[in-house]
């Protein structure tokens, strides 16, 4: 008869059962605190620079100045509803990633009209440019919509290919608008009239496409958490099969959520060109498709929460500019700072999720 | 003596008032504060020599570091807008950008703030803003890229007479960024200096569709190599088309830096802008209030281009000769890159031609030659001449 003593490891991992909203607000600061603290020791050890400077250059060049802080909430925005577009495909686990191709023929087709059309009176034109936008988006997201409804093909390769298309579709148009033939720039259209340009608001022209964007963000957060069609998106998420036996339509389900995602990201791309930057090109999407499904995960679909992380976004890349003004460090250490601050955020999922608990807390003998 | 006494008293007013309109019109140099936008950073040949130029008036002006302020990696988009008004609001009294498509956003800045002089590198519209603070510089670098290929044009001459290659395939590949007049006059005046020493010479021209991309212009130039071209030159910002001539044996003419590190047995030479007369000469007129012209173009004669280190090593012997007898034909005026009996189109000599974008109406061809970067500092020539065909 002997007794064997089961040596217990030094700590367990245990899943939390409680969900306090206080404790996951005071995870995710600590993670940002650290993750400061790591930025700060590469910082110094790499360039010798004092830290504090950096994040002084950092703060200022995103909200230093009245007019850097509109610039940095109207992109931050703009981001923001990209993310927003990919929301309900994402919820739907619908992996759309194409939201830079339907930004880019929203973008396309809002340009189109503003081309096309400048006579027409200001409130027709914003009207037609806003329909074609969200119509042009509405298109892009619907094909591989009606592709993965009918025959179930693979949307992430479908998404991400439409992308490359929007792309050249671009290209093709700039041949007939550039100025001078030949040089690939359309430059700012209607310049002198400013026919199609989002107005300013109370002189200040950053305004409005924050508010349209704040605007769609609640509408979303609603539509999402108590309309039926909501409610179905979720259920198409989590399992098809219980969709299909609540007698929900999913085929129909797929192809209207994803012409909503579509429109959205088409509506992004008509702010991108009547309230931005006023041409066309291919960069006008400037890779926010793809920013935003980093808003998106990590806003875990909530609209509120999405607004901070596209806010963190915009904030760190437009510290990054005024860095290497100050500084002479060049966008790569900013990378590195927004690489090392999302590592620590996403890192601390883990202990929102779970805690640790260490030898001793408990102590159980195992006989036998 | 109260008649003396009134009149200096007149004086001191007078000077006092010419002084004082003196200090209002211009900036004392060392409170001016210069802005500085561009497309790239230092590790991009072309924003390189942007900023080179910078340095150099800044060494030559005397001025601080905290009076240049600069913005890089800047897109043409809304975001040279967002940085133009930003340097305004910074306190710069003069502003410079240095991309093609940044132009528009920058006057559009420059609407805002009329007292603040805004300079484009390689634009066409500043003339016709109707704005008296909008400006476009460029070089003459017409005028080097004729001398690049001059010497381009004795290393195909040489290896003809050495039996290299047959006469016919004295044969020029051009990578280049888009087509239009800019790098349509970049690439002709390159042609037209190749043929004054290789008369059998002809040209294929790749686009790239970009201003930048190791990639796209190292598949360019190897695309044009397997066509059989002997040479190879290049307008796009990269070491691309030099990586690809080392590793195939093919002889290039560079631009904006020496090729000569990335293809040591193979690179000629390479023509390059200098930006530091003009940027300068700006600078200083702001500093003196004096007003300064919407276009600036100058060539050889002021230092404004150049060829980089002629590599010996590979280059035709006598070439070093004959680079300095055409330098100095350009700079006395008895060459002209665009001379119409150099060239044809569709088989005939051009006589006229008035229609350069944004300036439609006005005669470019006179005394037999064709006046480049006369009427508006940015490139003109979007002829395309025989011998030299786009694919």
């Amino acid at each position: 008869m002997s007794t064997v003593s089961v040596k217990e490891p030094l700590m367990h991992i245990v899943k939390r059962d409680d969900n306090s909203l206080w404790r996951n607000v005071y995870i995710r600061v600590i993670a940002v605190v650290c993750s400061l603290i790591v930025c700060a020791f590469i910082i110094f050890g790499l360039t010798g620079m004092n830290p504090l400077a950096v994040y002084g250059g950092i703060w200022n060049g995103a909200v230093g100045t009245t007019r850097r802080m509109w610039v940095t909430f109207r992109d931050a925005a703009i981001l923001l509803c990209v993310g927003l577009a990919i929301t309900p495909a994402f919820k739907m686990r619908f992996w759309n990633i194409g939201a830079e191709g339907q930004v880019l023929v929203g973008a396309l087709a809002t340009a189109g009209m503003m081309i096309t059309f400048p006579q027409l009176p200001p409130a027709l034109l914003y009207t037609v440019s806003l329909l074609a936008g969200v119509m042009a988006g509405m298109i892009w997201g619907a094909i591989p919509a009606i592709f993965k409804a009918n025959w179930n093909t693979n949307e992430t390769l479908f998404t991400l290919m439409l992308n490359y298309i929007a792309m050249q579709l671009v290209t093709f148009c700039i041949i007939f608008w550039e100025n001078p033939k030949g040089s690939n720039s359309v430059g700012l259209i209607n310049k002198g009239t400013k026919e199609g340009w989002l107005p300013s608001i109370l002189d200040n022209g950053y305004i409005l496409p924050i508010i349209i964007v704040l605007v769609i963000a609640a509408l979303m957060f609603i539509y999402m958490r108590y309309s039926k069609q909501g409610y179905e998106i979720s259920v198409v998420g989590e399992s098809e099969n219980t969709a299909h036996y609540a007698g929900i339509n999913v085929k129909r389900v797929i192809i209207r959520t994803m012409m909503i995602s579509g429109g959205i990201a088409g509506l992004a791309g008509f702010l991108l060109v009547s309230g931005v930057g006023h041409t066309i090109s291919t960069s006008v999407a400037n890779n926010r498709g793809f920013t935003a499904i980093i808003v998106a995960w990590l806003g875990k679909l909530n609209p509120f929460f999405m607004l901070i992380v596209a806010f963190l976004l915009v904030f760190m890349e437009k510290g990054s500019s005024q860095i290497a003004t100050q500084f002479g460090l060049n966008e790569n250490a900013s990378e590195i700072m927004t690489g090392i601050i999302l590592f620590f955020v996403l890192g601390c999922e883990f202990f929102i999720n779970y805690r640790i608990e260490f030898r001793g807390k408990r102590h159980e003998e195992v006989k036998a | 003596m109260k008649k003396l006494g009134s009149l200096l008293l007149a004086l001191c007013l007078v000077f006092g008032l010419f002084t004082a309109t003196a200090n209002a019109e211009g900036v004392a140099a060392d409170e001016i504060k210069v802005g500085l936008i561009y497309i790239g950073d230092e590790n991009e040949g072309y924003t390189y020599s942007h900023y080179k130029g910078a340095m150099e008036m800044k060494e030559a002006l005397g001025l601080s570091d905290d009076q240049i302020v600069v913005k890089w990696l800047i897109p043409e988009s809304e975001a040279c807008y967002e940085a133009a008004v930003d340097l305004a609001e910074e306190g710069c009294n003069i502003i410079f950008a240095n991309s093609f498509g940044h132009e528009d956003y920058l006057f559009q800045a420059a609407e805002e703030y009329p007292e603040i002089q805004f300079c484009h590198a390689t634009g066409t519209k500043a003339a016709t803003t109707g704005l008296d603070n909008t400006h476009n510089y460029f070089t003459g670098i017409y005028e080097a890229r004729y001398v690049s290929g001059v010497v381009g044009g004795m290393k195909l001459q040489q290896m003809i007479d050495e039996g290299t290659i047959a006469v016919e395939d004295a044969i020029v590949g051009y990578v280049g960024a888009y087509p239009y007049a800019e790098v349509v006059s970049g690439y002709t005046s390159f042609f037209l200096g190749v043929r004054s020493v290789c008369p059998s010479a002809t040209m294929i021209v790749k686009y790239t569709n970009s201003w930048a991309s190791a990639d796209l212009e190292k598949e360019a130039a190897e695309a044009l190599i397997a066509e059989g071209c002997n040479l190879i030159s290049q307008h796009a910002d990269t070491t691309g088309a030099s990586t690809a001539c080392e590793a195939a044996g093919v002889a290039i003419v560079g631009y904006n830096i020496s090729m000569i590190p990335t293809a040591p047995n193979y690179a000629l030479t390479s023509c390059t802008n200098n930006w530091a007369p003009y940027v300068t000469y700006a600078v200083q007129s702001v500093i003196a209030g004096e007003a300064f012209p919407s276009d600036w173009c100058k060539g050889y004669v002021d230092g404004a281009v150049a060829l980089t280190e002629i590599n010996e090593a590979a280059v035709a012997p006598g070439t070093v000769e004959k680079v300095a007898e055409v330098e100095a034909a350009l700079a006395d005026g008895s060459l002209h890159v665009f001379d119409c009996a150099t060239f044809t189109v569709g088989g005939e000599t051009i006589t006229t031609f008035d229609t350069a974008y944004g300036f439609e109406g006005n005669q470019l061809v006179s005394d037999g030659y064709f006046h480049e970067s006369e009427l508006r500092s940015a490139p003109c020539f979007e002829l395309r001449i025989d011998g030299i065909t786009e694919k």
